[in-house]
């Protein structure tokens, strides 16, 4: 195959402009066409704006993550964080300003956590971080610190304002049973984070165990027919 | 033995809605050719999980199926009593490598297969990776050789409960009229639900005072699981009816005598309800 009948030049132009370095390799000989796509798959598992890994590559790594755990019988962490009030930034201070709070925010927590952890932005506003090998006392740890880091950053916006952010997290372990999937294990993690922005914001609440309890009212429904029926 | 290593025998999570009661190839965690896993469990103990474990083993073996009932309740087995067997080898054996799995698969009166926790297993009553690996590749290791692979669970929602229950495509979870065991069944099915992402589980009520009252409580317990469970938009859950035993005096009279009521009182409303159970089970 010869390489110079591909068309390149979508590609190349694409990682110009992203400032990826294009590989030194002989142009169109099979090492440098491999240097070229390993450097497109680069940039589309990474978003744009913050460098992170974006959620398709997110996705896949807790998929991974899904399949270590439930082979190794080893803990993990998945922290989803929202920047509270996000839109009221972007709202005053126009949508500059929100990009270099997202910016912000990104850094430091890229910051606090291992290298091993993966930090993804998912959302608009929203984070993800997957925690391998983190069991249930230095998960709340590193929860808290996140949340400290966050909340100490002062952010100048280009109106020459400082800007100050807080965020709210929520996180679940990873579950130790075969039988699991990354998107119920987000669904879990997302839970704690709604339980966090409803507690106030500014919080960290994480799933400590399977919540096997079954409430007065689940059980003043469960046995509301059978007792009619024995009256 | 040694530890799985094989990737192709290790499991992938996954998760299925498939209806229960209806012959397919399941989707399972680590699915290949062999045995549909069904895992028999309930909340609460003492409701008769065992003995219904074994009298659907040998509905199923009555139909032509080449049936292993794996004792999963390693804490505190009893499928050795409900049996009237005394076994020499057992899955403690297997574990410490004492015995090959061809040696602690024992025929069962019945007709089916049983490989027995024994009462070694004490040791291994917590979820260490150890357990799980080891457990896993037990069944990995029979799944091919057989049609039906039937997990008794023991009591409770501990994690070795739950890791039993996830190694098994279908669940069946066992209740009676008892407040206390229709609680432990909801918090378990809730638990499946949230956890396992199961959209589906079996239910059959044993000790049933009358006709009808399995009915009554399966409508009663999918209102709540309605209400708590699938209230979110695509979290859909249902619970279906597989099976209602009444209480009669041949289920006592075998419990007693450690017989099996599909074997000694094949006439008796218990076994055909079992009957009818393993016939829903066979689509």
């Amino acid at each position: 195959m010869d390489a110079r009948h591909l068309r390149l030049e979508l590609a190349l132009q694409l990682l110009q402009q992203a400032g990826a370095l294009l590989p030194e390799a002989e142009p169109y000989s099979q090492e440098w066409v491999q240097g070229i796509l390993d450097a497109l798959c680069d940039l589309s598992s990474k978003d744009a704006l913050t460098g992170l890994v974006n959620r398709r590559s997110f996705e896949m790594a807790l998929a991974r993550e899904v399949d270590r755990v439930a082979r190794s019988g080893e803990s993990a962490l998945l922290l989803m964080l929202d920047i509270d009030h996000f839109k009221a930034v972007n709202d005053s201070y126009g949508h500059a300003a929100g990009d270099q709070v997202i910016r912000a925010v990104a850094e430091a927590l890229n910051q606090v956590v291992r290298p091993m952890d993966t930090v993804a932005r998912v959302g608009g506003e929203e984070f993800a971080i997957v925690l391998p090998k983190c069991g249930a006392g230095f998960g709340a740890t590193v929860a808290e610190r996140l949340r400290e880091r966050v909340s100490e950053l002062r952010i100048e916006v280009a109106s020459g304002q400082t800007l100050a952010v807080t965020v709210s997290l929520g996180g679940a372990f990873a579950p130790e049973w075969v039988r699991s999937s990354s998107l119920l294990w987000m669904e879990r993690a997302d839970r704690q984070l709604y339980r966090a922005k409803a507690e106030g914001r500014n919080r960290t609440c994480l799933e400590m165990q399977v919540d096997s309890l079954v409430s007065a009212e689940e059980k003043g429904m469960l046995f509301a027919v059978t007792q009619q029926e024995s009256e | 033995m040694t530890t799985t290593s094989d990737p192709a025998a290790s499991p992938t999570p996954a998760a299925s809605g498939v209806p229960l009661a209806a012959a397919r190839p399941t989707a399972r965690p680590g699915a290949r050719a062999g045995a549909r896993n069904l895992a028999v469990t309930s909340g609460k103990g003492g409701v008769g999980k065992t003995f219904v474990t074994a009298n659907l083993a040998a509905a199923l073996a009555q139909r032509g199926q080449k049936v292993l009932v794996l004792d999963a309740d390693l804490g505190l087995a009893n499928l050795d009593v409900v049996l009237n067997l005394h076994p020499k080898l057992t899955l403690h054996d297997v574990f410490t490598e004492k015995a090959t799995l061809e040696q602690a698969i024992l025929p069962a009166p019945g007709g089916f297969s049983v490989l027995l926790a024994g009462s070694g297993m004490v040791e291994y009553s917590r979820l260490t990776p150890e357990v799980r690996d080891k457990l896993l590749h037990i069944v990995e290791m029979v799944r091919p050789r057989f049609d039906w692979i039937l997990f008794d669970t023991g009591a409770g929602i501990s994690d070795v409960v739950l890791f039993s229950i996830s190694m098994a495509s279908d669940v069946l979870v066992v209740a009676t009229p008892e407040p206390t065991s229709l609680t432990d069944a909801y918090a378990t099915i809730k638990v499946l639900a949230t956890q396992q992402d199961r959209r589906e589980v079996g239910l059959l009520v044993n000790q049933a005072n009358r006709v009808g009252e399995g009915k009554l409580i399966c409508g009663q317990l999918q209102q709540v699981l309605q209400r708590f469970v699938s209230a979110k938009p695509g979290h859909s859950f249902k619970l279906e009816l597989l099976g209602e035993v009444k209480n009669d005096l041949s289920v006592r009279q075998a419990v007693l005598k450690r017989q099996l009521v599909m074997e000694h009182y094949p006439g008796s409303d218990a076994a055909q309800a079992i009957k009818a159970l393993a016939h829903k089970l066979l689509g």
